[in-house]
């Protein structure tokens, strides 16, 4: 019996990675050490340092491609890209989380997320003026595992990340201060079902080892390539894409979006909508390129039918929202649609501009949306947030800039020109045409047109309507939001109109090493 | 002066201005109002030098302006005109100020400024500017998309009762028809990506690709379904009476004059020189509609009790007469085509103004709430009464030799077609002159003499008082208004109408200018589709317009 070999570690290529961690956990000492004063600030200075020195790290990194962790790890273009876009989300989000002049109770998660919804005690948490701040390390963890899940090169990696990035997140859905019972709803379904894709992915993982011998996405595609069509390897890929699939809140796997998407604190849900996409739909082109990404492996008529279906599903149970949040929820399901539009433009031989396109998608995506969703942290009632569709009605009138920023964010996610998110539109509609996908575009331009009528149904409620008497307000942004918003806003009008410097960043990235 | 950049100053001057206007502050309404008149005469101006700059013999496009903007994709910023495009941009010219002459003294719906209406008007022009004078099919798209938003805007918030429901009907049907062109617009770059080694969106490159004959066909639909909704011809016309009843006046003849001939702008430029063999396959189809359009629209319009519903409906019917100019496939019926596209915003939008200014003195858009309004508004009757003529096609008129170089253009090759729309222009004088006949004739009645009548008698039920009908008009203390209704033409809505009337007169008697401008541009189109170029007759309707 030899001695068990440690793995060669490159530490500078897992920089990103550790600066994440090492924010999480000196976080969580601080919850336990640090005095009750100082521990608000202490803990959003931990999370952002952590976040942006992920992000700086990657940069640094730039251009580097190796296989580190005993072949665990990838380092290469295009998960650096993706760990850079989710490190900068995270650290919007985390500007979203230490907002304090909105709630008049100084924050919008919870004390004490355990007591019984509708008690006493928790009558009395809504108001009081403790402030936890457990969710900034919980913040880190979830990022720190987003990033990983995009590096990982071999599929227990893989599942850890998942359930890295998942745990925190089923955590966070259950803090919102306001609304209770639709935050621990959010929390137990989303935490019920995430176990469940998660049992599903790991069924997968054994099937997909039975039939190849490994673990490692390189040695699987070696399998892959010699076996041709191995029942027990398609049903395996088959399982693996319901696991993922469903963090990406893709269709049919989308059933607990809209309900988590309401019921999580607004700032966690943004969270959530942009940066998880961007970690699943990371691991998916990882998965299908790296270790599927051959002309023997037709993954691509189960991604067809899952685009559509996913595209139809988001726009049309979309215009039947009346809630601000489940209308968000089932646009995100429609873009996770588009966004398999760009998943499918990988050629036969392997190139392609469909990992280009995805990865561009993705962080126009989720600027956009993080943007949106910051928005309607601003628009409040005594009652916290008014969400339904009707509050706001004449929004334009009490609040201009609101209106005008929110319908920006609108006709983004619509896909307008002079927005990223047509740039957008149009990377991934070009990957799928160049392979030949055309009916598939097809029926995305059909939903992307029925998607507009629901974002801009609430454009017209803002402007064309007589605001009601006793609407909501806006709230009086604080530092935090409105960098966010100043940041969102100004990148969705830049990558619409001078795309260029990024597309050809995302170009350049789009390496995958095995 | 032919390097300055004429073009993009026209982009970015009511850009500019939009962006000034917005940022006055509230209250400054005036101020608003002076400096969009003066940028939007600017523009004219600009217009009208650069028309100056424009060789009629030179290259087919002039000019030009190109800077690399999306390298990746090898999208331009490139801007150029040829004859066609160049007498739109006179068009949008001309139109844009006195729209906001017409607009000068409208009450605004409750909450809403004239700040940000013309602010929107400005917006909208840069748009329209760009639309027209793009060279880049990319580039193009993206302004066809992004004009709707300000388009949007104008009928949102300061139309008619039912506005929200038109913006949005207006917003989709546009947004539909142009994702499908979007989807067309990737094919081609994919197209020219595999037959020229680098994908490009320049219109003159892919002019030259040679497309295999199925996928033609379906680019052709893709761009064909986005240029029927915007022209709009019968079937995909339902959303334009409503956009067009429901808008402000301005906003009215800006999108019937101006924005609808993206549609018709679009057949010529991008269909039929794209995608020649396609054009010429599916062209007895389009054909169909176009004539359908003609008749079905006349009919609809006679039906109509809403003066703006019905001139509306009239503007169908008209589109059906450029649609058959264009795929008739002749020199002479495209050009008849292209000078249908101008007149036709000329005198559909004085139409649509005086329709407005008689609106605003009624408060009500019903046929049957007036009469008789000729014998105390003499001016006003008169200039319906031109502009109604105008429309019809009346010899002597501008429309006419548009009119009458479409049938005859289209007859030698498509005399069916031909014959079938000449009945239309019986059916257009059919709708004008009565809706002319029981609003201006007859004994005094209706809501403008109200006041001489019982109460009982008075005003239609249909239109409460206070009712806003647009930007024209919010006649909340009728009292106020009864003193004010039968007022004739006003100093300024005067000259709103005057340069108009000029114009129907001067190109209807000497058209030889305009198509002088036009007919080497359509000349090349017809030679990208490979029809018999023919060569044009020299034509001199004006003469037999006066006979």
């Amino acid at each position: 019996m030899g001695a068990i070999q440690a793995p060669q570690l490159s530490l500078a290529a897992l920089a990103p990675l550790l600066f994440v961690f090492a924010a999480a956990a000196v976080g969580v000492l601080v919850e336990a050490f640090a005095p009750r004063r100082v521990r608000h600030p202490v803990q959003v200075a931990v999370a952002l340092v952590g976040m942006v020195g992920a992000f700086a790290s990657t940069l640094l990194l730039a251009g580097s491609q190796e296989v580190t962790a005993g072949r665990a790890l990838a380092v290469d273009g295009a998960a650096l890209f993706l760990q850079a876009t989710i490190a900068g989300l995270g650290a919007l989000s985390v500007l979203l989380f230490a907002e304090r002049s909105l709630d008049p109770a100084g924050s919008a998660f919870v004390a004490s997320a355990a007591v019984p919804a509708g008690s006493v005690r928790d009558a009395e948490l809504a108001t009081s003026a403790r402030v936890q701040t457990e969710v900034y390390p919980l913040a880190s963890f979830a990022v720190g595992g987003m990033m990983l899940f995009t590096a990982a090169n071999d599929l227990l990696i893989m599942f850890v990340a998942l359930e890295v990035l998942s745990l925190p997140l089923y955590l966070m859905s259950g803090l919102a201060r306001r609304r209770r019972l639709l935050s621990q709803e959010a929390a137990v379904k989303y935490f019920l079902l995430g176990a469940f894709a998660s049992a599903f992915f790991l069924y997968g993982l054994a099937l997909v080892y039975g039939a190849t011998g490994s673990v490692q996405l390189a040695d699987i595609r070696t399998a892959a390539g010699a076996g041709g069509t191995d029942t027990l390897l398609v049903l395996g890929l088959g399982l693996l894409m319901v696991g993922l699939m469903f963090k990406a809140s893709v269709a049919p796997f989308h059933t607990w979006t809209p309900d988590v998407y309401q019921g999580a604190p607004t700032p966690v849900t943004a969270f959530m909508a942009a940066a998880t996409k961007v970690a699943a739909f990371g691991a998916v082109l990882r998965l299908l390129y790296v270790a599927f990404g051959t002309a023997d492996w037709t993954w691509r008529p189960l991604v067809y039918g899952l685009a559509i279906v996913s595209m139809v599903v988001g726009a049309v149970l979309g215009l039947t929202q009346t809630d601000v949040k489940r209308m968000l929820a089932y646009s995100s399901i429609a873009h996770a649609g588009f966004l398999l539009t760009g998943v499918i433009g990988l050629a036969n031989d392997g190139s392609g501009p469909g990992l280009a396109a995805t990865m561009f998608y993705l962080l126009t995506y989720g600027l956009t949306t993080l943007g949106a969703f910051a928005v309607i942290t601003l628009v409040r009632d005594g009652d916290g947030e008014a969400t339904h569709l009707s509050q706001w009605a004449g929004l334009a009138q009490r609040s201009p800039l609101t209106a005008g920023l929110m319908t920006f964010f609108l006709l983004a996610l619509a896909g307008i020109p002079l927005t990223s998110g047509f740039t957008g539109k149009f990377v991934v509609f070009r990957a799928a045409i160049e392979v030949g996908a055309w009916p598939l575009v097809v029926v995305a331009v059909l939903t992307s047109a029925v998607a507009a009528f629901f974002y801009l149904r609430l454009v017209v409620l803002m402007y064309f309507s007589d605001p009601a008497p006793d609407g909501p307000t806006v709230g009086v942004a604080g530092l935090p939001t409105t960098v966010v918003l100043a940041v969102t806003a100004a990148a969705t009008l830049v990558l619409g109109i001078v795309p260029g410097p990024l597309l050809d960043l995302a170009q350049s990235a789009a390496v995958l090493v095995g | 002066m032919s390097g300055f950049p004429w073009l993009l100053a026209m982009i970015v001057v009511p850009a500019v201005g939009s962006a000034a206007v917005a940022a006055l502050p509230r209250g400054r309404e005036l101020l608003a109002k002076q400096v969009a008149l003066g940028v939007s005469l600017l523009v004219l101006v600009l217009a009208g030098l650069a028309t100056v700059a424009f060789d009629t013999g030179g290259p087919r496009f002039q000019l030009t302006t190109s800077v690399s903007w999306i390298a990746d994709f090898g999208v331009s910023f490139a801007l150029g005109v040829d004859g066609i495009a160049l007498v739109m941009l006179l068009l949008i010219g001309v139109l844009v100020p006195v729209v906001l002459l017409a607009s000068w003294a409208d009450t605004m719906p409750a909450n809403r400024s004239m700040r940000s209406y013309v602010a929107w008007l400005l917006l909208l022009e840069a748009m329209m500017v760009g639309v027209f004078a793009a060279t880049d099919v990319f580039l193009f798209y993206v302004f066809f998309e992004a004009m709707l938003v300000p388009m949007y805007f104008l009928i949102g918030s300061y139309g008619g009762p039912r506005r929200q429901y038109a913006a949005m009907k207006f917003f989709l049907y546009s947004l539909f028809g142009g994702l499908i062109m979007l989807a067309a617009v990737i094919g081609l770059y994919v197209v020219s990506s595999s037959q020229l080694g680098r994908g490009t969106f320049a219109f003159d490159a892919l002019r030259q690709l040679d497309i295999d004959p199925g996928v033609q066909k379906l680019l052709f639909l893709g761009f064909f379904l986005a240029f029927a909704i915007k022209a709009p011809l019968v079937p995909f016309h339902t959303w334009l009476p409503d956009s067009g009843a429901e808008a402000p006046i301005g906003g009215a003849v800006l999108l019937v004059g101006v924005l609808d001939k993206v549609g018709t702008f679009g057949f010529l430029r991008y269909c039929l020189p794209l995608f020649p063999d396609a054009a010429r396959e599916l062209a007895p189809w389009v054909l169909v509609l176009a004539v359908v359009g003609i008749l079905y629209a006349a009919l609809l319009a006679m039906g109509q009790s809403d003066m703006k519903r019905l001139v509306s409906y009239t503007s169908i019917a008209h589109f059906g007469f450029i649609a058959l100019g264009i795929f008739a496939f002749t020199t002479e019926a495209a050009t008849g085509a292209v000078l249908y596209m101008v007149n036709h915003g000329i005198a559909t939008g004085l139409l649509f103004l005086v329709v407005g200014m008689l609106i605003g003195r009624g408060g009500s858009r019903q046929i049957r709430d007036y009469g008789g309004v000729a014998a105390k508004a003499p001016l006003l009757a008169g200039a319906l009464l031109i502009a109604g003529l105008a429309s019809l096609s009346l010899p002597g008129t501008n429309s006419f030799v548009s009119e009458l170089l479409v049938l005859i253009g289209s007859f030698p090759t498509r005399p069916v077609f031909a014959i079938l729309a000449t009945a239309g222009m019986i059916l257009a004088a059919l709708y004008i002159l009565l809706m002319y006949q029981r609003t201006m004739q007859g004994p005094p009645r209706g809501v403008l003499f109200a006041g001489d009548e019982e109460p009982a008698a008075g005003p239609a039920p249909a239109v409460p008082a206070g009712t806003s009908v647009g930007a024209t008009a919010v006649l909340d203390a009728p009292a106020r208004a009864r003193t004010r209704r039968v007022q004739d033409l006003s100093g300024r809505e005067l000259a709103v109408v005057a340069p108009l009337i000029a114009l129907i007169v001067v190109l209807g008697v000497y058209p030889q200018p305009l198509i002088d401008l036009v007919q080497p541009a359509v000349a090349a189109t017809m030679g990208d589709i490979g029809s018999d170029p023919g060569g044009i007759t020299p034509i001199h309707p004006g003469s037999e317009g006066t006979n």
